[in-house]
């Protein structure tokens, strides 16, 4: 349940940007989360919705966008899409495919008033 | 405030932040309110990443090479800690963060060999973050070519994320788990460098196949090293020991 403590820095990084943009409330918070980021979307709207409980950002709506996984096969060099971590490279079918993108989280963009 | 994280509390507590103030009326006008969209763009991890940066600059400055070892709970990480620490002290400068949501009885273990050991109780958190780890450096004294050993709260999905500035994550799997848990928790296997499968002295009362379990962390991370060992017994202590000196000396030369 580490998604507590993402949950957490996306407070933090609302509050900051509150003082640097001047903003007082958060309708919305988008979220982009990679599909290989180890992370579970249910968890985390529970998480997020019990860290902003009583903050600037309490209610506020968390809309979520999945980037894709993307990996390199370490025996044809393709860069290939990734489903999950175990994917098989499509074009060799092996099974060394190497992780190089869609494994990170970020605060994309947020609403505020 | 913390100087090193910008945490609340001085000592590995997680920061807990609320804007509002408890009792505070807040009014919500009836009005349209005009909204505006802020493009942040900023990574959830990046704050933990600088810590670690920081820790891992702490290490370089001092040739230290820090481990940070995961598994699930009762794989018998803290008995081989006790093991290793047995076969180098007096050889090399060691210490133990040692890392659970409650109780001291880990670092007890560690101190009870004359090694320092700092205790971080992550209360419900379940992993332990680069700020805790640098928040306990403060409290270690390090020497020059120290190896430090970060045994991590037991889990094999939450600390797979956090770098806390280690040289390498060390994978332990006791062959009393199933030889598919790889597979399972494909992060924890992908991040880390070593798989130790430990508790190998039960292998002839098992039902347990050594090789299928090696191929699946293969699988998982086609680059992971392997090696088969008992903390208990010692078998296998030999390899673990030249993988941690070829590691030391890996650091040093760098």
């Amino acid at each position: 349940m580490h998604e507590l403590s993402l949950a957490e820095n996306v407070m933090r990084i609302i509050e900051d940007e509150a003082i640097a943009q001047q903003f007082r409330r958060v309708r919305s918070v988008t979220l982009e989360i990679g599909k290989l980021a180890a992370v579970e979307p249910e968890a985390m709207r529970f998480a997020f919705s019990a860290v902003t409980n009583d903050t600037l950002a309490a209610g506020a709506r968390l809309e979520l966008i999945e980037t894709p996984g993307q990996g390199r096969c370490a025996d044809c060099a393709a860069t290939v899409e990734m489903d999950e971590i175990l994917a098989l490279c499509p074009q060799c079918g092996s099974g060394r495919v190497r992780v190089i993108g869609g494994d990170r989280m970020r605060v994309l963009e947020l609403e505020a008033e | 405030m913390c100087g090193t994280c910008g945490c609340g509390n001085s000592l590995l507590k997680p920061p807990q932040r609320k804007t509002a103030e408890k009792g505070a009326v807040q009014y919500r006008s009836t009005a349209p309110v005009e909204t505006r969209r802020i493009r942040v763009e900023r990574d959830l991890l990046a704050e933990n990443d600088t810590l670690a940066a920081q820790n891992r600059a702490f290490f370089a400055v001092r040739n230290i090479l820090a481990l940070n070892l995961v598994s699930s709970p009762g794989s018998g990480k803290t008995t081989l800690l006790v093991k290793t620490i047995i076969a180098l002290n007096g050889i090399k400068p060691l210490a133990v963060i040692e890392g659970d949501q409650q109780t001291d009885n880990d670092a007890e273990r560690i101190r009870a060999t004359g090694v320092q050991a700092i205790q971080i109780n992550t209360g419900k958190g379940c992993h332990l973050d680069a700020g805790m780890v640098g928040h306990a450096l403060e409290q270690l004294a390090l020497p020059q070519e120290s190896l430090l050993f970060i045994e991590n709260v037991g889990n094999l999905v939450c600390p797979a994320a956090f770098d806390l500035g280690e040289a390498a994550k060390v994978v332990v799997l006791s062959v009393t788990e199933g030889e598919d848990k790889p597979l399972k928790y494909p992060d924890m296997f992908r991040a880390a460098r070593l798989m130790l499968l430990n508790k190998c002295d039960l292998l002839p009362h098992l039902v347990f196949d050594v090789a299928q379990a090696e191929a699946n962390a293969r699988r998982v991370n086609p680059d992971i090293e392997i090696i088969q060992l008992s903390a208990s017994s010692g078998a296998g202590m030999e390899d673990w020991l030249g993988w941690l000196a070829h590691a030391q000396q890996a650091v040093t030369a760098a």
